[in-house]
């Protein structure tokens, strides 16, 4: 009924849709830095709810099935494989007691996280509505923390049904053809797009084109909350004290000393530097599947525009999920 | 423009769009009293008023954030809840006096508890005893909760705590550190790095993911500081713990 961990990876916690709802409480929304790449693989693995999915990152854990399971690997390719063998990432696949699910690492310069969604989900406490883990807050998850070598994690619905039956299950599923849609396929775009923050037009002229037309690179003091952005300094044109108000996911901000952070799922919900930009949600994905050292540049975008990726993602979304109904079906015959 | 009646004159707040999921109302561009009642009261309605897609609405010191996400391409799209909002809003909005709670925290100031007394006192030009008195001896409305779950931004504290913050940000701000800068008071919920003048500590637990509510304060509450000796403080704590 469980998962053992034998080697945690270098940053394994698990993630949700997100914990909203209490950020007017000052509680982060944390959940899955890439929420394209978690979705699809939870409905991958045959859940319709917004279970969480182990969110893996640079070099993935080693566990342990102690029960059956069917599984899903979403976003990142890290080279995993089932008992030695090299797995498919995007595909419903089925393990067995004992079996060895063993991630390796990425790719340098390719995606970097990865996403472990099981049939039913993790067997996890809800804190204040989800069970994302919220690492600097000690809450939410498994124990409020990362994976951990000795961890066991509880499998909400492991598979029922003797070795014959597990077998005709994973050759069902082995040839069901699943169609992913393009907007919600795996990619690493070059030029993030980004609209103008509530501050833009306090910013230095040149501050603007830079942002625009200069390459950046994310620095190393990166992560879940924060990613720092080497790159031209940027100014506000009058400097001023601002008051603290409401950031979300992709807000770029800039502090005094010029350098640029954009804020990403464990920010804080509220902040007091200016805001020069936004990422556009349809990139976030994008964005987080790039770690320390990775270049980008930003291009601009229409707010409609965006909203139309956006959306339209939505409809991809709800369309696999449909399409998806004899995969689901497979667990009730 | 005086001419004009007052239904007619612009609306008193601004919409602007933050990014593709999240918009801000802006009731004003300073801090004070009236326009923090204003976010609250908005803050209320929107939030009253559900709007679809809508998942937090965050009150701010001048603005009030709603944060959404859409349902598939209908949306909803930034213009659409705009209008939503304005209509919402346009029925009026009342700064409500009444609405927090009233809520005493105890507070020992000073000593180990607040190691940056004496110099906010300096600052201040006062005695320790006086900016305790001054610190305490008034009521302050809980304008945000932000910067770490449950921490509060409290004031408006008398002109003479109009005091900068530190130049160089404490690395480890304890749990429970009730700190001052630019007439305002934060209430650190744990242990976080911090910039804002150490005064005194509260023994009560302002946040607890496991507790319902998790926070001890929410925006709108009316707080008082009662000041308390280190005896009773440590009383407290055990007891909070």
């Amino acid at each position: 009924m469980s998962l053992a961990v034998l080697k945690p990876g270098l940053l394994s916690s698990f993630q949700d849709a997100g914990r909203t709802g209490s950020q007017h409480l000052g509680v982060p929304v944390c959940g899955a830095m890439d929420a394209r790449a978690h979705r699809l693989a939870n409905l991958l693995a045959g859940n319709q709810a917004d279970h969480a999915t182990l969110e893996v990152t640079l070099a993935g854990p080693t566990l342990r099935f102690e029960s059956p399971a069917c599984f899903a690997i979403g976003g990142a390719d890290l080279h995993a494989t089932l008992n030695g063998a090299p797995l498919a990432c995007h595909r419903p696949l089925v393990a067995r007691t004992g079996d060895v699910l063993a991630f390796g690492s990425a790719t340098p310069g390719r995606a970097m996280r990865a996403y472990l969604a099981v049939h039913g989900g993790y067997a996890l406490a809800p804190v204040m509505g989800s069970t994302s883990t919220y690492l600097r807050g000690h809450f939410g998850g498994h124990a409020g923390r990362a994976l951990a070598k000795g961890d066991t994690i509880g499998l909400q619905s492991p598979l029922a049904g003797k070795p014959p039956a597990l077998a005709r299950l994973a050759d069902a599923l082995s040839q069901l053809r699943i169609y992913l849609p393009a907007t919600l396929a795996p990619n690493l775009r070059h030029a993030l797009r980004i609209l103008p923050g509530v501050h833009w037009d306090e910013f230095e002229a040149g501050s603007r084109h830079d942002l625009l037309h200069a390459e950046f690179r994310i620095g190393t003091q990166s992560d879940r909350m924060g990613y720092r952005l080497d790159g031209p300094s940027l100014a506000m044109a009058a400097p001023r004290q601002i008051l603290s108000e409401a950031a979300s996911y992709g807000t770029v901000q800039v502090p005094s000393g010029g350098q640029a952070i954009v804020l990403m799922a464990d920010r804080q919900t509220t902040g007091g530097y200016p805001k020069i930009a936004q990422v556009i949600t349809a990139d976030l994905p994008s964005l987080a599947q790039r770690g320390p050292g990775h270049a980008l540049r930003f291009a601009s975008i229409a707010l409609d525009e965006a909203q139309r990726l956006d959306g339209e993602r939505e409809d991809a979304f709800a369309h696999l999920q449909d399409a998806l109904a004899p995969l689901r079906a497979l667990f009730h015959a | 423009m005086n001419d004009i009646p007052s239904a007619f004159t612009q609306p008193a707040w601004r919409i602007q769009p933050q990014g593709d999921r999240c918009l801000l109302v802006y009731f004003g561009d300073g801090i004070d009293i009236g326009t923090g009642r204003m976010c609250l009261a908005a803050a209320r309605l929107l939030r009253q008023a559900q709007l679809p897609g809508v998942i937090d609405v965050v009150p701010s010191f001048v603005a009030v954030a709603v944060h959404y996400q859409p349902m598939g391409s209908q949306g909803p799209r930034y213009p659409q809840l705009a209008a939503q909002i304005e209509n919402v809003l346009g029925r009026g909005v009342a700064p409500d006096e009444h609405s927090g709670r009233d809520v005493d925290i105890p507070v020992c100031y000073g000593g180990e508890q607040g190691p940056d007394l004496d110099e906010v006192a300096r600052h201040a030009g006062l005695s320790a005893d006086a900016v305790v008195a001054m610190h305490a001896g008034s009521d302050n409305l809980v304008f945000m909760l932000g910067f770490a779950p449950g921490a509060a931004y409290l004031g408006v504290h008398d002109e003479r705590l109009n005091i900068p913050r530190r130049a160089s940000p404490r690395t480890a701000v304890p749990a429970g550190s009730v700190a001052v800068a630019n007439r305002q008071s934060m209430l650190y919920p744990s242990q976080s790095p911090g910039g804002w003048n150490i005064i005194g500590a509260t023994p009560l637990v302002l946040f607890d993911p496991a507790r319902e509510p998790a926070a001890l304060l929410q925006a709108g509450d009316r707080v008082r500081f009662v000041p308390i000796d280190p005896a009773e403080y440590r009383r407290l704590r055990e007891g909070a713990q």
